[in-house]
């Protein structure tokens, strides 16, 4: 999604930086399958999800060229349509399809944008308009970070055990975080944090969302 | 020996004591783990000083060490250890980031690629950035 908006935005003083809140080795062979020509970073101890009360992926900010930012964290061209999965046959609906293809779109238009008319672009945020956005803070999220950070540690040393304790200590604290949850949960073969456990806790979200929706001009 | 993580330091001083919820280090210790100087006037970054709370339940100064753990505590940031005391964490308070988010300045951080090349965010002064994450799992 991103190498094609990169291509053609990369001439007009933009650049996408790819975090991979992950580790390495499982994000690995998705960075050689798409050969990104933008930069992909790896940060295996969520540190930048630490800094900028990220919780889940895709998530992104947009960053001017004076370091500032002009879009606090939001959900990135994602929807919870996946939520309306067939579980048998794993298919969408085309209608869900289609959903997820226009906030897809939408995000990425508005990218556009911003490259091209800067700080005059209506998805550039006032000061306060972005100010409003940056949310509240909860001091059990800055604990659950410390206690992700030293699992993650605790679990390169090998002490697989205790890591899992701090871990879950971390999903009681911040429960919110699905970075957290889904980096440290069971793997299927692909990797993928996506078994019955999952859909046990995305269920369980009843109304509240798994994405948060994007709040921008056009949704 | 003892791992200090704070911010993205990863650091091991020497002579650093750990006794249950207290850690005791030096000052070339606090300073190399977490890039604060322990002054006469107290815990400082640049200009901004945090004095030491003047009374406390148990003593926060043993000779020439400090118990970082509860300093760090008092100043509201969290502080979390393995069960052995070898590995601790001086955390941030969730605070102290939203302040910094609120300011609008993107903070700054330094991660590596694939290749192991280092990047910082301020190494992209000067363009637009989206900064998108993405996991494998």
């Amino acid at each position: 999604m991103w190498q094609v908006l990169f291509d053609e935005l990369k001439s007009q003083g933009f650049v996408i930086l790819a975090v991979a809140t992950d580790q390495a080795e499982p994000a690995r062979p998705w960075i050689d399958a798409a050969k990104p020509s933008y930069p992909c970073l790896i940060d295996r101890d969520h540190h930048v999800a630490d800094l900028y009360g990220l919780v889940n992926v895709p998530q992104a900010v947009w960053i001017d060229e004076q370091g500032r930012i002009v879009r606090p964290p939001e959900t990135a061209g994602s929807t919870d349509g996946f939520r309306g999965m067939d579980r048998k046959t794993f298919t969408l609906s085309e209608a869900i399809i289609a959903e997820r293809e226009r906030i897809k779109s939408l995000y990425l238009d508005a990218v556009r944008d911003w490259v091209a008319q800067g700080a005059n672009s209506q998805h550039v945020l006032s000061p306060q308009a972005a100010q409003a956005r940056v949310k509240a803070a909860d001091p059990a999220i800055g604990r659950a970070h410390a206690l992700f950070r030293l699992g993650q540690h605790l679990l390169r040393e090998g002490q697989a055990d205790e890591a899992a304790q701090r871990f879950a200590q971390a999903i009681e604290l911040h429960p919110d975080s699905w970075n957290v949850w889904r980096q440290t949960a069971q793997k299927d073969a692909r990797g993928l944090a996506a078994g019955p456990a999952f859909w046990a806790r995305v269920d369980a979200l009843g109304p509240r969302p798994y994405y948060q929706p994007i709040d921008m001009a056009g949704v | 020996m003892i791992t200090i993580l704070n911010e993205q330091r990863e650091t091991r001083p020497a002579h650093a004591l750990a006794e249950g919820d207290s850690l005791w280090l030096d000052r070339s210790g606090i300073e190399a783990a977490t890039g604060w100087s322990w002054k006469p006037e107290g815990l400082c970054q640049g200009e901004l000083c945090t004095p030491l709370p003047r009374q406390t339940a148990k003593p926060m100064v043993r000779g020439d060490r400090l118990d970082i753990a509860a300093l760090w505590q008092h100043m509201g940031h969290p502080v979390e250890h393995d069960s052995a005391g070898q590995t601790w964490v001086l955390g941030t308070a969730a605070a102290a980031r939203a302040q910094a988010l609120s300011t609008l300045e993107a903070p700054d951080f330094e991660l590596p690629d694939l290749a192991g090349q280092t990047h910082r965010l301020s190494d992209y002064r000067g363009k637009k950035v989206l900064l998108a994450t993405w996991a494998s799992w």
